[in-house]
């Protein structure tokens, strides 16, 4: 069955931490596919895999083009692609322009992603120094999707939270301990 | 922050449009990405409304060469992903070499810096004199670049890591002359070149190769047609020879999986035997 809900997590400096302790709070049987935007050096790749596979009970892979999306699993943009949405939710990798100096641009994902998902995207923006994110997190709003920003003052690298909180009104600013709370709430744990 | 006028369904009027009006065929291109490019250049040419784009589209043939040029992704480098250079060099090449004329295809060349850093591999190779490289694209814009070989200087220093990086020992700015804020290329790298525009979605095989790159285009294609530009690539392959992917491309949903066997861990793989 294709997933109607897709939870999204875009970050940069600083959020790594953030998003392993959000992760390691709930279990394989989260009800939507997870998908990470991390902006990333291409030469750590691997390593980043091997990290999140380790770290969390959820199984990570990479996305791979054409991929349809499973609930309970966590995908990790590759270095130095984009990802989009397909209407029937599969993957996509476009080796277009930087966005905000970014490939994996969270802003590319995010707006994808609402396009398809419209009401049943989530999408949470964590630390970083880089005003990639603001855009997409809008416009998921317009589409009638959730939108999630860490509170700037519990950010390592408060720029990137900070900058979506000027441009736009998210659903929820929440400090860094809070996220893991909220996303177990989605799964309806407690 | 306004909503998409341009969903699915109105792509799929465009592409409707085009095909019966230019006779290009979007209709299997991945449709998140199109749809994004196409919503960049709506916003960049500033259209009003939804129905105004598509008018002009239809009237106004410059314009489509326009939305030709400007919805093919053309990002590219020189030497990008070094280790695959490395590969080429250290595995491809002496195999190349036995061969008494080496041909060459790079389809979706973009503005042709795979093209010149292949030329200087074959250079260092002792290979380019008896070696002939096409390039082609679908779109006319990029072919014209790259015809020229003159890339923007700033990007030298990155590319000159890159080349070091792929097992490169000259000096790379030995291969170009900067001019202010250009590098043209050596004249004879240019020389063993030929640049032509080709539509991998409705042109046919137009020679043999030894070796087809077809880097970061598949991405862009659906399922079916990208099945289709396999075997159109496994047609224009010399049994023995080699197809080179993108660093997130495989080969191993295609039709033509079973008769190629992949070398080391770039994604390259070498044809086994011929179909039967």
């Amino acid at each position: 069955m294709k997933p109607d809900k897709l939870l999204l997590i875009g970050g940069s400096a600083g959020s790594l931490q953030v998003m392993l302790s959000v992760l390691t709070s709930v279990g394989n049987d989260f009800p939507m596919p997870v998908l990470v935007i991390l902006h990333r050096n291409s030469s750590f790749d691997s390593t980043l895999e091997e990290l999140f596979f380790s770290r969390t009970a959820m199984v990570t892979k990479e996305v791979e083009e054409k991929e349809q999306p499973v609930a309970g699993m966590v995908y990790l943009c590759p270095a130095d692609y984009h990802v989009l949405i397909e209407e029937d939710r599969s993957f996509s990798l476009d080796y277009s322009e930087r966005v905000h100096f970014s490939r994996p641009s969270i802003d590319v994902t995010f707006k994808s992603a609402a396009d398809v998902y419209r009401a049943g995207t989530i999408a949470v923006l964590l630390s970083g120094g880089n005003a990639d994110g603001a855009e997409g997190l809008a416009y998921i709003k317009v589409q009638g999707g959730m939108t999630v920003v860490q509170d700037p003052g519990t950010a390592d690298v408060p720029y990137m939270p900070q900058h979506a909180i000027s441009r736009m009104q998210p659903d929820h600013i929440l400090a860094a301990d809070d996220i893991s709370t909220f996303i177990r709430s989605l799964a309806g744990y407690r | 922050m306004e909503f998409n006028p341009i969903q699915y369904e109105e792509l799929d009027l465009l592409l409707g449009d085009i095909y019966r009006q230019y006779g290009y065929d979007f209709s299997e291109y991945s449709k998140a990405s199109l749809q994004r490019r196409i919503h960049r250049l709506f916003t960049l040419d500033k259209f009003p409304s939804f129905a105004e784009f598509r008018y002009r589209l239809q009237a106004d043939p410059q314009y489509f060469r326009r939305f030709v040029e400007e919805i093919t992704v053309n990002v590219t480098e020189m030497l990008r992903d070094p280790s695959f250079y490395r590969t080429l060099r250290t595995s491809i090449l002496p195999v190349l070499a036995t061969y008494p004329f080496i041909r060459i295809w790079h389809a979706g060349c973009a503005t042709g810096e795979e093209v010149y850093s292949m030329a200087i591999l074959l250079k260092e190779a002792g290979l380019l004199h008896k070696s002939l490289l096409y390039g082609t694209d679908i779109n006319p814009l990029v072919i014209e670049k790259a015809r020229k070989g003159i890339f923007p200087v700033s990007q030298m220093q990155k590319y000159s890591e890159n080349y070091i990086q792929s097992g490169g020992v000259n000096d790379f700015s030995g291969y170009y002359t900067a001019n202010y804020h250009l590098a043209k290329f050596d004249s004879s790298l240019r020389g063993r070149m030929i640049f032509s525009t080709h539509n991998l979605v409705s042109d046919f095989s137009f020679n043999e190769f030894q070796l087809i790159l077809c880097r970061n285009v598949l991405i862009y294609f659906e399922r079916e047609l990208q099945s289709r530009v396999f075997q159109l690539f496994d047609y224009s392959l010399e049994n023995f020879g080699f197809l080179a992917l993108g660093s997130k491309e495989s080969l191993r949903f295609s039709p033509i999986a079973s008769r190629y066997k992949q070398v080391g861990k770039e994604k390259i793989w070498r044809k086994t035997h011929e179909a039967g």
